[in-house]
């Protein structure tokens, strides 16, 4: 569920600067924005749609991701996510009343903040006139902000969106059992000191065992970490191309970082402690060291390790999307044009982190666009087993066939 | 370095079987065991470490390969499964199991998977220490899924294979703290003594001493762990080679055989795949009905007449799933997704897509017929319309129907959701393809089927009528209720015969002995219908009116007897004959006149095969499983035997035991055989 705000590092395109910029996009989105014609390298088609207005991306900005339990760990969500609205209005100046709506995607609740979008817009000083909602979807919760914005621009509903992501894993709602919510809440209504002790005399000890919360798909009941493990060895990913990759992701990543290419990330300044600039989860190894790792999921024989996965993270990000017309009105250069996204789901237990293979062709064909039109493609996901596994079926006509309805590859 | 894989390679069934079918002696049979314990002994003892992978099935002596292997791997799916099943066959391990999973699991642990045959999965056996690893099954790679798990099985089971060669992996296995104590306690004599004596009285209580598997099974894991391995093996073969020739092996065998058969569909694939059923009427029997089709991913509509039924029959449906789910054998999710192929409704909407329609209404010809008719207006043309009856006659209900080619019998047993057996019957009008529609629903329902042709009772009613009707004339002679549960048990039936009435429910009894009464006429006679008309009269309907013979309370197990019987009893008395009224003759009136109408229903062509009327008699009514089938009884005690029984009791009583022409002719020619 952490593969948004953390895979930003993982799947660096090398080239691309652009895609530094934004942590949060949609899946396999990156088609659109590669074409678009504000990145102007090879512009050969137009994308706009007939009777449909053009929408843009002003601007974005992120904390710095951390690796939870780390510099954030007292924090709540929506300080993060405030810090990232604040960042946005600081970079981009857009006047507060301009705003028409904010939304944002998390994906583990924090119970007090339940509508996250709102708690933090007030805070970071937009408009209280402006609405906010949340939304929550695993693992792409802030693309599902953004295109739910999306809708809302191309509807004529609103001209000037922020849409953002935020997660806290430092910091996670654990519950009360039902049992024990039950007798509190019984406990609430009893009128009389008779009821309350009939109730309190029910109490027994495994009440107070904690619930927390979920970290496997409901559905199945399985980790994510366990079914990419899962997925890795079904299309025979070695645990040495994972390794590899995993150390091409950080190297890339940290060469990014040194050369100070990462212009999306505002200085986040933790009360009471120091100021953090930089992401701390960049930490290329060598193959050697990786090797020792043992399987984090899947004991003693798996092959996905901390080592080839991302970690727990905490950060937040933001950014500003307008109508074209509303953009250029107001003076602003876009950076990107947003122009088609794909939301596909599969079989949870043995296709869950398949998306990318079923997304990629579909969105290329919507938008009317071939292999040879994008020249980097950027996907966002938690493992490397995972991504070169999605590489695999991509690259297979059999999964084709059999899977996906399609001819071939 | 090597890894064996072997799935399913030594499966139980199949080579045991034919190889135990062409010995003569035991002393073939101790020979066959004792090579299997050389060669796996020699695995055991091998230097190069060999590694089983598991997946599917690994039963009887796939196990005992498995388990002669250094380490165990199996894939933790629904479909492996670790077992010992040659008790369900009268048999023993006979491939030094006996000897081998003691050591292993622990002697209690051992001692109920040996003696009861169940099968393990593969979770459960990773936690017993019967499988050293587990591995998940993979989705679809870069090919299909089954055949990438295999060789994902193959590679881990290579990869162990290696770390056990070069010292990196021990084959030993870290135990809890209980199976520490619990192996510490087994060292001290006594408390192994204990085990042995609480076991053996467990066995004797549970077979009443009809079946001679379980205490041979006992003496030969005794003898193993008192007197060592080289004691432990010969007594393992030797058993094994005595097991293999009993009655009771050959009759159990038998059955496996006829389940085999009964669970193929004989009259091809129909040319419709029914993908949508309905079933009116949710009582106890359609929502069982519903149960077993929804589970299998059968859309399924239930109909019912009043909102209070349909609720009753859904909740029925939902907590069948639920008690599965208590049992981990499906998730909370699955239940639900399953629960939602399940649509209750009072009117016939939606019967246009229904390719198949079951009705389980109340047993009433004229209700029947409405609802046939109601059907008839609204479902497609291709829709099959089967009755749930136990006794009205298929052909009377066909007949108001305007399309007879389409209409068949399904009798299920009740509770459905447990009991195996589906009897399907076929009119003289029914169409193949109607029946090949209906063996394909109910083997996707999982049942084992017999098809039998139409008339009063079918098979499987027919032949429970004439012994219901001995069970009154034995009550009417004043032998006890209790008594006579206890001569039926102990003969081998699993629940004692006025138990049974108690439970088929007495109204029902009364109903289907007066129709095949009238159809049948003396030779359904012998006990007063009058019982039971005073018995449903007052209300004492059985189980479900919470009393019968016998009184039900919720939640109190000892059953008592019902004191108020005692006047109706006392009223229909009647002098017993002291000729045939000994324990052994009360037995035998009433398995006697049960195969006599089962031989007769061959005769007859109501059955198609032997076969089918054993599965039928054991799976649907209970017949002594040990004696194989009313069939297989007459095979291996002997049709003469049973003749003369029949008219010793014939001239007793009369014309409802005159032997039937078949048995007559089969003890006639000693040669002459069911089986051949």
């Amino acid at each position: 569920m952490t593969t948004i705000l953390t895979y930003s590092f993982k799947n660096l395109p090398s080239t691309s600067k652009w895609a530094l910029r934004f942590s949060l996009r949609p899946l396999s989105c990156s088609s659109q924005l590669r074409a678009a014609p504000a990145v102007q390298t090879k512009s050969k088609k137009t994308l706009a749609k007939p009777n449909i207005r053009n929408i843009v991306v002003v601007d974005g900005v992120r904390t710095p991701f951390l690796l939870s339990g780390t510099s954030y760990k007292d924090l709540m969500p929506h300080d993060l996510a405030r810090a990232a609205l604040t960042g946005l209005l600081h970079r981009t100046n857009v006047p507060k009343e301009v705003v028409d709506y904010i939304i944002f995607g998390t994906v583990i609740q924090e119970v007090k903040t339940s509508n996250v979008a709102r708690e933090a817009a007030l805070g970071a000083g937009f408009s209280d006139k402006t609405p906010a909602h949340t939304v929550t979807m695993a693992c792409i919760s802030a693309n599902q902000a953004m295109t739910t914005g999306v809708g809302l621009l191309t509807s004529g509903q609103c001209d000037v969106i922020v849409a953002g992501g935020v997660e806290l894993m430092s910091d996670v709602p654990i519950r009360h059992s039902r049992k024990m919510r039950k007798m509190m809440l019984d406990l609430n209504k009893a009128k009389t000191l008779g009821q309350r002790l009939s109730l309190l005399s029910k109490f027994r000890l495994n009440f107070l065992s904690p619930e927390l919360p979920a970290v496997a798909e409901f559905s199945t009941s399985e980790t994510m970490g366990h079914s990419a493990d899962r997925l890795a060895a079904a299309f025979a990913v070695s645990r040495l191309e994972q390794d590899e990759y995993a150390l091409r992701s950080h190297s890339l990543a940290k060469k990014a970082q040194d050369e100070g290419l990462l212009s999306d990330v505002v200085p986040f300044s933790v009360p009471g402690k120091d100021t953090i600039t930089k992401d701390n989860g960049i930490r290329p190894s060598s193959l050697e060291q990786m090797a020792k790792l043992k399987p984090a999921f899947i004991k003693p024989y798996g092959t996905v390790t901390a080592a080839n996965s991302s970690f727990l993270t905490d950060g937040a990000s933001a950014m500003l999307i307008m109508a074209e017309e509303k953009a250029l009105a107001m003076g602003y250069k876009p950076k990107a044009y947003l122009r088609d996204f794909m939301y596909v789901s599969q079989d949870p237990k043995d296709q869950l982190l398949l998306g990318p293979t079923y997304a990629t062709p579909k969105v290329l064909e919507k938008a009317g666009l071939t292999m040879n039109d994008i020249d980097a493609f950027e996907f966002h996901e938690a493992f490397s087993g995972q991504i070169l596994a999605n590489f695999k079926a991509m690259d297979s006509d059999w999964f084709a066939q059999n899977h996906m309805g399609r001819k071939t590859k | 370095m090597e890894s064996k894989e072997m799935w399913q390679l030594f499966e139980l069934t199949h080579p045991i079987q034919s190889m135990l079918a062409a010995c003569k002696t035991p002393q073939e049979v101790v020979q066959i065991s004792q090579e299997a314990q050389r060669t796996f002994e020699k695995l055991e003892k091998s230097t190069k470490p060999v590694v089983a992978a598991i997946s599917g099935s690994c039963l009887g002596g796939g196990l005992e390969l498995a388990i002669s292997c250094q380490y165990r791997i199996a894939t933790k799916d629904r479909k492996t499964v670790l077992g010992t099943p040659e008790v369900l066959l009268g048999l023993l391990p006979g491939a030094g199991g006996t000897q081998r999973l003691p050591k292993m699991v622990g002697v209690p642990a051992a001692f109920d998977m040996i003696l009861t045959g169940r099968n393990i999965r593969a979770d459960r056996a990773k936690k017993m220490g019967l499988v050293d690893q587990l591995v998940e099954p993979l989705g679809p790679g870069l090919k299909p899924a089954e055949e990438r798990t295999i060789e994902y099985l193959e590679e881990v089971a290579v990869s162990f294979a290696k770390g056990l060669a070069d010292k990196t992996i021990s084959p030993k296995r870290d135990k809890g703290l209980m199976e520490k104590l619990t192996a510490y306690a087994l060292t001290i004599p006594f408390v192994r003594q204990q085990i042995y004596k609480k076991v053996e009285e467990k066995v004797r209580k549970q077979t009443k001493g009809l079946y001679p598997a379980p205490l041979k099974i006992i003496d030969v894991v005794k003898t193993g762990i008192e007197q060592g391995t080289d004691a432990g093996y010969l007594s393992e073969s030797q058993k094994f080679g005595e097991l293999a020739m009993t009655k009771e092996s050959k009759a159990l065998m038998g059955l496996y055989h006829g389940q085999v058969l009964c669970k193929k569909n004989k009259f091809g694939v129909p040319q419709k795949e029914v993908k949508n059923l309905a079933i009116l009427g949710a009582g106890l029997m359609g929502a069982g009905i519903a149960q077993v089709s929804v589970d299998k991913g059968l859309k399924t509509i239930l109909k019912d007449a009043t909102l209070p039924g349909l609720g009753r029959g859904q909740q029925q449906v939902f907590k069948g799933l639920n008690d599965k789910v208590k049992k981990k054998a499906l998730t909370s999710f699955e239940r639900d997704a399953i629960f939602s192929n399940l649509t209750g409704q009072l009117d016939y909407q939606g019967f246009e897509k229904a390719d198949m329609v079951i009705e389980a209404v109340f047993e009433d010809l004229s209700l029947k017929h409405r609802v046939l008719k109601e059907v008839e207006a609204v479902i497609p043309d291709h829709c099959v319309f089967a009755s749930n009856t136990s006794a009205l006659p298929i052909s009377e209900i066909a007949a108001v129907s305007k399309r007879p080619e389409k209409v068949i019998g399904m009798h299920y047993f009740s509770p459905v959701d447990k009991m195996q057996l589906l009897e399907i019957i076929t009119t003289q009008k029914t169409s193949k393809d109607t029946t090949a529609s209906a063996v394909a629903i109910g083997l996707k329902q999982g049942k084992v089927i017999i098809v039998v042709k139409d008339g009063p009772g079918f098979y499987t009613t027919r032949c429970l009528a004439p012994m219901m009707s001995e069970v009154i004339r034995i009550l009417q002679e004043e032998v006890d209720p209790k008594k006579l549960d206890s001569l039926t048990t102990s003969f081998g039936f699993p629940v004692g015969a006025a138990t049974l009435v108690d439970e088929v429910g007495v109204d029902v009894a009364k109903h289907v002995a007066e129709d095949l009464g009238k159809a049948f006429g003396e030779r359904f006679g012998g006990g007063s219908l009058e019982l039971l008309t005073q018995m449903v009269s007052k209300g004492f309907l059985g189980r479900k009116s919470g009393k019968g013979f016998y009184i039900y309370q919720e939640g109190v197990k000892s059953k008592n007897l019902n004191s108020d019987m005692d006047s109706i009893l006392a009223s229909l008395k009647m002098p017993p004959k002291s000729e045939v009224s000994s324990d052994e003759d009360i037995q035998y009136r009433l398995v006697t006149r049960f195969v006599n109408e089962a031989v007769m229903c061959l005769q007859e062509g109501i059955l198609a095969t032997p076969a089918e009327g054993d599965i039928g008699a054991v799976f649907g009514l209970g017949f002594p499983p040990c004696l194989g089938g009313p069939f297989r009884f007459v095979d291996l005690y002997g049709a003469q035997k049973v003749v003369d029984r029949l008219k010793k009791y014939e001239a007793a009583y009369g014309n409802q035991f005159t032997p039937c022409q078949l048995l007559i002719d089969h003890a006639a020619s000693p040669s002459k055989k069911f089986y051949q």
